[in-house]
């Protein structure tokens, strides 16, 4: 289980865009760096990542060896309900990762 | 004994000799990396449509001191209704080993078609954006970015 952090405002109004702020803890080797032996580092990069608000999913993305350490991924969503709010993603070595908040609708 | 030190101290410099030479013997990545013609990918992400440079804006710092960590954000111009939103949006950097740095999805709930994130850049170059709007219709959108310290180069090994 990997580490990571979701952050959406205290409240927000109904059909109203607001901000979901994700963050996880992860080095994306890109697997082209070498350690000081010379030998190269194996790839390792989170390549999925998606979020689903009361069941529905909201968003999601493929990520590359182009975003950086600790992928940081701020978005916009709108929501009809309070729910919760799922981050989920996976490594190309099949490691898991997941956050919950709750989102909540005035 | 000193015989033996001495073919010790030998061996041993060898072998960091041979350490050394393959550390700074930089990966087909780590070379100077020429900006690659994107066309062809952005093609197929298009399926062969060429898209509409507008509406798409890019915000990147003008210099960024460090290329392995460079902020990012992405606005599209878009009412984003049920009937005209943006789908996707997909990031190109011309001059890195892997052009696609990432691919986002949206969908009409999103409210704003704007994404923010830190990407990692193999120096001076064009970063492009390509959103993928309902209807199958596409914009494009490019900002310049000089990178002071590419990513991809590890900074320990220099």
């Amino acid at each position: 289980m990997m580490l990571g952090k979701v952050q959406v405002p205290p409240t927000v109004k109904r059909g109203e865009a607001f901000e979901v702020r994700v963050l996880v803890q992860h080095p994306m080797e890109t697997g082209f760096r070498r350690n000081l032996d010379g030998q190269s580092i194996p790839a390792n990069i989170v390549d999925k990542l998606a979020c689903r608000l009361g069941g529905r999913e909201i968003f999601s993305a493929e990520l590359g060896t182009g975003i950086s350490a600790n992928p940081y991924i701020v978005f916009f969503t709108t929501a009809d309900a309070s729910g919760e709010l799922v981050v989920e993603w996976s490594d190309d070595r099949g490691e898991k990762g997941r956050v919950t908040t709750m989102v909540t609708v005035v | 004994m000193a015989r033996d030190f001495e073919m010790n101290r030998r061996r041993v410099l060898a072998a960091a000799g041979a350490a050394l030479a393959g550390a700074a013997l930089p990966s087909a990545a780590q070379r100077f990396q020429p900006a690659q013609d994107i066309t062809p990918l952005l093609l197929q992400v298009t399926r062969g449509a060429t898209p509409r440079e507008e509406g798409v804006e890019i915000d990147l710092p003008q210099i960024a001191e460090n290329g392995n960590s460079v902020p990012m954000r992405i606005r599209v111009a878009s009412p984003m209704s049920p009937g005209d939103y943006v789908k996707a949006i997909y990031i190109f950097a011309e001059r890195n080993p892997r052009p696609l740095v990432a691919t986002f999805h949206l969908n009409a709930q999103s409210g704003r078609a704007e994404v923010t994130t830190r990407v990692r850049l193999a120096g001076t170059q064009k970063v492009r954006a390509l959103a993928e709007l309902s209807g199958d219709r596409f914009v494009i959108g490019a900002m310049d970015v000089l990178v002071t310290a590419a990513a991809c180069l590890d900074e320990s090994l220099l």
